[in-house]
């Protein structure tokens, strides 16, 4: 069963703050992973790690670095499930 | 050394079997807790392992350490971490040049859990599962690396590894760094956390462990007629090392000099000691004549004695071997009889007992001794603490590391 949009920003979002310790509201679609949420590139993986294992899905290397905001990854996630 | 830099201790921090700071670490120690305790896990069961206790630590560092903080960390470095915070504030949180601060903290054994943990995934879930925190988490020098970050250190973040003498060899670095003009101030201490299945089955296999499974609390007995072997702990030492003229400055609190460093090795065997200590002798020989005193001037030794039946005679003789009738007013801890072995943290650990018993003139208990080795040669400090004299006061602290290593420090009363 695939997961919605907004399933996925709420999962997302746990995973972000597991790993930031950011509240999860902080989380939004319009925010940046670098510039908003002060995410390392060693985080950003580590959350894409999380992120495929969660929602079972593949997020090549080469598409991570498309993913400015939350609200890419959401999308790519939400559109990558079978 | 003529003329050396004189380096003092002003801060103390630790995380241990025996409690989760400093303060609360003594106060067990001085009562003769012993940190030990059944395994609430089914390794025993599960993988065969012969010993299903260890010391483990007494404050989960989750109650401490930010939840993002223990997602990055090994367990070996949130131990160093919540050290070396309450060794800074100990300390009145210097102000110091980023430039003129180090740190030098060290393991025996590394990341394990990480190691093991990343191992694991890779095996039952591929590569694609593989945390990218892994290898900063897995890797010896991450402890000393995070102080460095969170103190802003930039004269040199160092992790000397010397199995079970790595936290003593850390400190006796860190003096150093400051005698040779490398750093005002340096955090120096050591940490470990092995207290996972493999490392336990591996040093079981060596046959070094106590098999004392029905008296946890009982089975660290350095000196004892039934000791049978250690108690593997966990946990971490962390003091604040200053140069005399630094603290004196800023009007710091001092606990003690750190006077004298003696370093041996043995070149003899991978895990016996040398049975003559002839390398004991030659680190705590070292370590006297840096600090420009005799035998006579000492008055305490925290023993490396882990419970093992050769070890600890091996230590007192040699302790009697370089001082001499002098041993005969020399009082001996051995504190592993309470916090177990912390490998690469014990050394550091053990310096801050001999740091609080020269500074509050008590040397901790050794328990468990219900009858005492007739080969120990020295005065043994056992149940109650003992009382040091008063007046200009030196204390060894001896750590002594499988593969040859001896560290000795020699602390002085101020």
């Amino acid at each position: 069963m695939a997961y919605t949009e907004q399933e996925v920003l709420a999962g997302l979002a746990e995973i972000v703050a597991e790993e930031t310790g950011l509240p999860t509201d902080a989380v939004a679609l319009e925010k940046s992973f670098t510039d908003d949420l002060d995410i390392d590139s060693l985080s950003m993986m580590t959350i894409v790690t999380h992120a495929e294992d969660k929602f079972g899905v593949r997020i090549p290397d080469d598409e991570v670095k498309n993913l400015t905001t939350v609200g890419d990854a959401v999308s790519f996630i939400t559109g990558a499930q079978a | 050394m003529s003329a050396a830099t004189e380096v003092v201790v002003t801060g103390l921090g630790a995380t241990t079997p025996l409690g989760g700071d400093v303060p609360s670490t003594w106060a067990a120690a001085l009562a003769g807790e012993s940190g030990a305790r059944t395994l609430e896990n089914d390794w025993a069961e599960r993988y065969e392992i012969p010993v299903t206790f260890a010391a483990t630590i007494k404050v989960d560092p989750a109650e401490v350490l930010a939840r993002p903080e223990i997602k990055r960390m090994d367990p070996s470095t949130q131990y160093a971490i919540i050290a070396a915070r309450e060794a800074w504030a100990d300390a009145g949180s210097p102000e110091v040049d980023g430039d003129r601060l180090g740190t030098v903290v060290s393991s025996g054994i590394g990341g394990i859990w990480t190691t093991l943990d990343g191992w694991d995934t890779l095996r039952e879930r591929g590569a694609r599962r593989m945390l990218p925190m892994t290898v900063p988490m897995l890797m010896p020098n991450s402890p000393t690396a995070y102080v460095s970050l969170e103190l802003g250190a930039r004269a040199g973040a160092h992790a000397l590894v010397s199995a079970c003498a790595s936290g003593a060899e850390a400190i006796g670095y860190g003096v150093d760094m400051i005698r040779a003009g490398r750093a005002d101030v340096v955090v120096a201490g050591g940490t470990e956390a092995t207290i996972h299945p493999m490392p336990i089955a591996a040093f079981a296999a060596s046959r070094t462990l106590s098999l004392r499974n029905d008296d946890p609390q009982g089975a660290s007995r350095p000196y004892d007629v039934d000791r049978d072997g250690f108690v593997i702990g966990e946990g971490s030492g962390v003091v604040v090392l200053e140069s005399a003229e630094h603290a004196a400055a800023r009007g710091a609190r001092v606990y003690a000099r750190l006077a004298g460093v003696g370093l041996s090795s043995d070149a003899y065997h991978i895990t016996s000691p040398d049975p003559d200590g002839r390398g004991q002798v030659a680190a705590m020989r070292r370590a006297l004549e840096e600090a420009g005193v005799t035998g006579r001037d000492v008055v305490h030794v925290n023993a490396h004695a882990t419970s093992t039946k050769v070890g600890d005679l091996t230590e007192t003789r040699s302790i009697r071997s370089l001082l001499g009738d002098d041993a005969d007013h020399v009082l001996l801890s051995a504190t592993k009889s309470m916090t177990g072995h912390l490998l690469g943290g014990a050394g550091a650990l053990e310096s801050i007992f001999t740091i609080k018993a020269v500074s509050e003139r008590l040397a901790p208990p050794t328990i468990n001794v219900a009858n005492p080795d007739p080969e120990l040669q020295v005065p043994l400090v056992r149940d109650t603490p003992a009382e040091l004299p008063s007046g200009d006061v030196v204390a060894i602290n001896n750590s002594f590391g499988f593969g040859g290593h001896n560290v000795a420090l020699a602390v002085a009363s101020v």
